[in-house]
């Protein structure tokens, strides 16, 4: 979230889009409830079916999966078109005024630099028009048909609203009253919030659709400012804080950059001339990538061994080290052994089937979980498999609950909040951190012997907590995240005082503050809230530095004067900025100053990017899902062509004449992600007992199947069984002049538990999104049948 | 002392059944044993051992969906049938205006429940006893919230003086009228009025509830004539559970049947 829970209270108008937020995420709507109440906001709706998110929304409209892209493509070319952009905001905070190269260009589907073969885009001519000097050129009228501007008004004309209709199947009058509705923020006193979660990123455009969302909020300057922003509502509790952790195969903590194998990782040198930019708050890298490495090698990290760098693993540039790409090779025998913690892909992974083939080929697997998952009896014959023919060894570790164990989650605000153990874990069961750390101390213990070199970072890791004492451990590894200053042995203060030359450690430089000599700040519960619009500062500490709403040199105009005094956060007064929040920019520079007006710190260029370069294309451009009944009417070009296509085993493309039905999965309120915890539970699995699939009554009709009969249904790739949910909530779409069906999967379920049902992923596809690989498990083909096949 | 109660502002609530469970856990019910069978209303009405629930209920009308859900429990009346024809003067109002049950002097007889215009009162076959939400009186006289409420995160459920919730609600609905023209207030008249009030946006029947709720003249009757001669009947019976039996056929009020459920993955 570039903003958080709390402030959605101050928006006056919440698009929520790929997201069934009243149940996935229900506290959101404490806020929006307030925010209805007490503003007079409205709340929009828009998604395939209408569920309870709808139930108490405004406006809903419904969308085909897989169409955002058209669906806010239409909303940018009808605000443009309109004059509902917030001039002001564009011209200061954004790269509208850029001139781009001249080389740029985009063509029925593509942008230049295209190779078909790779699937891959040359970027060399998406960047901006620079003078001798290499400064960018502008147009601050925005005229100069070559400025982001104009290019990006050029873009989605073809995105008209008959085009838009015809493609996401949305009623005419829907999609304007939407449009209107949410367009209605663009002016200054009035600001709208996306909210967003996993029907917007699974798909094989999903960090584009995220993309367009903050192009939208750009023209409508509903960034940085309070009750406005983007807003990933995270799909578990700690995914943020776990992203943040560097858990992600292509970043090390805190974001920094991951190295692969290529020539220019090769030193510490290297790697900091690749991943350090010239402008932005981002040329600090080597300081907290140095400050990292010193908290993991401690004294061996020195600055004639390059702090160590080369200990650091270089993933192979050719390989894919993403969800799918693991279990890939885990079905091609590269990958021999796995940890799974906190996950149950058995049910949870996309092509289940195949994922669950790719267990059988391991050596071994450690599973740790609460109960006994579907991945971690994967081998038995309720799963499908005999277990005579398989070979893998299953280590199951019993893991503590979060009510079990101390540490901080980190939620989608970024608020770094400590939890308290309440009750002691059941049985034999410990804490992830003490399991991990166990797990390293025995590691270290069989390689300090060892003379390869290759063992070094092993040896020479620190891992020096105290044992049996998880109060004390957990203390320990806080404050090594936060970081100290080694030549006094102090706590960092904040990040800024982080130095390059191995005289800091730092584990996250972002969680840098945390945990200062003043004490545990994850650990603040004041409820004082000087801002009176919910910042509540000293109420854990939010990353980064304690900032709650990010970009906020965005709330008032170039000259420092706050949009609204309603939702002014920062301002320029007697000659100094005076704030509410914690300013998001560089304080020394007045508004008068050249860089005055940066909002975007972390960009070289200080501007909110409407042009801003991903693997598939500066400007989001919708495409097909990788199973999609119709053709792109937007260009010729029908799916990403920019996304990995796996064409692996079992993992077939299912096409519209076999299977015509679009399919998709989601959740419910009543169970919690993969289900083990939720559907052990008598009391939430009474009220969601079985998988079910929801299908409009058009469909029900045509396919001869009443509510709450059996039914099966079938992709490519697999099939389960569900009950129908025939409702009038789910209507079919008319694309293009032509009627369509979707139907929607609950994917909680597998065969442990109370509760129990087939795993609905068994649809669902090896293919994901070309930027982030996140699995296209919203939009995908099927087919549904009344019985057991 | 005023009478206290909740509010349900339906137009709040998301239908996410965190009062349910939360219901559940406080008076450590078990689970019932469902099958999904076409609607979110899973457990498809209150039994012994679901106190409350959330109803749902889909419509459509010029085009425009509708989702209402609403929770079903004691209503805690003010006039309450229930306490009127109890034989064993089982069930009593307490200081809040809670509509509160003494389990040690129930016998199971069920005449609260046919005697009750919400049809909320039911038989435990565990307990031979009929039971019904209490309004968490041994929380709220510890100040603490009903569990319902506490649970609830979107404001739905707010708890407190009736008259004051009279006026939230009235006001809501004044704000609700632009665009539910026939939003209203449910149980501030409805059989005597209620302490547990509602916000809906819409007709009463549209939620599952009566427009205006009666007690059977039927049960006044027994009271009239029969019940004079009760401590008659006990002796010819001889015993409380056939008596139960008797007056169950009698009443034709059904025993809470068990839901069982059919597995599909089998």
């Amino acid at each position: 979230m570039t903003n958080h829970w709390v402030d959605l209270r101050n928006t006056d108008c919440a698009l929520i889009m790929g997201s069934n937020a009243a149940e996935n995420h229900p506290m959101s709507f404490k806020w929006l409830m307030e925010a209805k109440e007490t503003r007079g906001a409205k709340i929009i709706h828009v998604d395939p079916r209408f569920c309870r998110t709808s139930a108490r929304s405004d406006i809903y409209a419904p969308l085909r999966s897989g169409t955002d892209i058209a669906f806010v493509g239409g909303m940018i070319n009808y605000i443009i078109n309109n004059n509902l952009y917030f001039h002001d905001y564009v011209v200061n905070f954004t790269n509208a005024p850029f001139l781009i190269d001249e080389g740029f260009d985009f063509n029925d589907g593509l942008f230049s630099g295209y190779d078909p073969e790779k699937r891959k885009y040359d970027q060399s001519t998406w960047k901006y028009k620079t003078d001798a000097e290499g400064n960018p050129l502008k147009d601050p009228t925005l005229k100069n048909p070559r400025c982001v501007f104009q290019l990006m008004k050029k873009h989605y004309e073809r995105y008209d609203v008959d085009t838009v209709c015809k493609t996401t199947g949305t009623p005419k009058d829907l999609f304007l009253k939407v449009t209107e509705a949410y367009g209605a923020t663009g002016v200054p006193d009035k600001t709208g919030t996306i909210m967003y979660a996993m029907g917007t990123t699974q798909h094989s455009v999903g960090s584009e659709n995220v993309r367009i969302f903050a192009v939208l909020q750009l023209l409508l300057g509903n960034i940085g400012v309070p009750g406005g922003g983007v807003n990933a509502m995270r799909g578990e509790s700690n995914v943020q804080g776990a992203c943040d952790m560097g858990l992600l195969n292509h970043v090390l903590t805190g974001y920094m950059g991951a190295p692969t194998n290529d020539a220019a990782y090769v030193n510490l040198d290297g790697y900091l001339k690749k991943e350090t930019p010239k402008a932005g708050f981002k040329v600090n890298t080597p300081k907290w990538l140095v400050s990292m490495l010193k908290s993991y090698f401690g004294d061996a990290a020195t600055k004639e061994n390059d702090f160590c760098y080369d200990y650091l693993p270089k993933r192979r540039a050719d390989r894919n080290y993403t969800h799918i790409g693991l279990f890939e090779a885990m079905y091609e025998d590269i990958v021999k052994g796995v940890f799974i913690f906190g996950a149950n892909p058995y049910v949870s992974g996309p092509d289940a089937n195949k994922e669950t083939a790719a267990m059988g080929k391991l050596d071994w697997m450690v599973a740790a979980d609460l109960f006994e998952t579907e991945t971690a009896a994967f081998w038995k014959k309720e799963a499908g498999n005999d277990p005579e023919k398989i070979k893998t060894e299953v280590f199951f570790l019993p893991a503590a609950a979060s009510y079990e164990k101390a540490g901080t989650i980190t939620n989608s605000g970024r608020w770094i909040q400590f939890r308290w153990k309440a009750v002691d874990p059941v049985g034999d069961a410990i804490g992830d951190l003490e399991l991990f750390y166990e797990i390293g101390k025995h590691i270290r213990e069989l390689y300090k012997d060892s003379t390869d070199p290759k063992d070094k970072p092993i040896q020479e890791l620190t891992w020096d907590y105290t044992e049996h004492d998880d109060e004390k451990l957990l203390d320990e590894v806080q404050r090594e995240i936060n970081g100290y200053d080694l030549t006094t042995g102090k706590l960092m203060e904040k990040f800024a005082d982080l130095k390059d030359d191995g005289t800091t450690s730092c584990g996250v430089w972002i969680y840098s503050g945390m945990y200062t000599e003043e004490g545990n700040k994850t650990q603040w519960r004041d409820t004082e809230d000087p801002s009176k619009i919910g910042m509540y500062p000293k109420w854990s500490f939010a990353w980064p530095a304690n900032r709650r709403i990010v970009y906020n040199r965005c709330s008032a105009d170039a000259a420092g004067k706050p949009w609204s005094d309603d939702k002014k956060v920062i301002w320029w007064e007697n000659g100094e900025w005076a704030s509410i929040d914690v300013p998001d920019f560089i304080v020394k520079n007045a508004p008068t100053d050249p860089d005055g007006d940066k909002a975007f710190i972390m960009k070289d260029d200080g501007k909110g990017g409407l042009f801003a370069p991903m693997a598939d294309g500066p400007f989001p451009e919708h495409y097909e899902p990788w199973e999609s009944p119709v053709e792109n009417l937007l260009s010729s070009v029908n799916f990403n062509p920019a996304a990995k296509v796996w064409d692996t085993p079992m993992n077939p493309q299912g096409k519209a004449d076999k299977y015509p039905i679009i399919g998709t999965t989601y959740r419910v309120v009543e169970h919690w992600q993969a289900g083990i915890m939720t559907r052990n539970t008598p009391w939430l699995a009474e009220l969601m007992p079985n998988v079910f699939v929801e299908i409009s009554k058009e469909l029900a009709a045509e396919k001869g199947i009443a509510n709450g009969d059996l039914v099966t249904i079938e992709s490519a790739r697999g099939n389960i069984q569900a009950v129908a949910c025939v409702t009038p909530r789910f209507k079919p779409f008319k694309i293009n002049g032509e009627m369509y069906h979707e139907i929607g999967v609950l994917w909680h379920y597998g065969f442990q538990g109370v509760a129990k049902g087939d795993p609905a992923n068994r649809l669902t596809p090896h293919i994901g999104c070309a930027n982030s690989h996140t699995p296209e498990y919203k939009a995908f083909l099927c087919d549904i049948h009344r019985g057991v096949k | 002392m005023a009478n206290k109660g909740y509010l349900v502002d339906t137009s709040k609530c998301i239908g996410c059944r965190g009062c349910v469970v939360a219901c559940k856990q406080w008076n450590q019910l078990p689970a019932e044993k469902t099958r999904f069978q076409g609607t979110y209303q899973t457990v498809p009405d209150l039994t012994g051992n679901t106190l409350t629930m959330i109803s749902f209920h889909e419509y459509e009308e010029n085009g425009k969906m509708e989702w209402y859900f609403t929770k079903r429990q004691c209503m805690h009346c003010l006039e309450p049938a229930c306490m009127k024809v109890c034989p064993q003067k089982a069930i009593s109002v307490n200081e809040n205006g809670a509509v509160v049950r003494d389990y040690d002097k129930c016998i199971g007889c069920q005449y609260c429940a046919a005697a009750c215009p919400f049809n909320v009162p039911r038989y435990n076959k565990e307990t031979d006893k009929e039971t019904k939400c209490s309004l968490c009186t041994e929380r709220t006289a510890e100040g603490e919230l009903p569990a319902c409420v506490k649970a609830c995160i979107t404001g739905a459920l707010q708890y407190g003086d009736r008259d004051e919730l009279l006026g939230v609600a009235k006001k809501r609905v004044g704000e609700l009228r632009a665009e539910y023209p026939k939003a209203n207030v449910y149980g501030e008249k409805e059989a005597g009025g209620t302490n547990i009030l509602y916000v809906l946006a819409d007709e009463p029947e549209k939620y599952g509830f009566e427009s205006d709720p009666k007690v059977s003249t039927a049960i006044y009757a027994w009271q009239d004539i029969i019940k004079p001669y009760f401590p008659w009947l006990i002796a010819l019976t001889g015993a409380v559970s056939v008596f139960s039996f008797f007056s169950t056929r009698l009443l034709g009020v059904g025993k809470e049947e068990a839901h069982e459920g059919e597995s599909i993955d089998g």
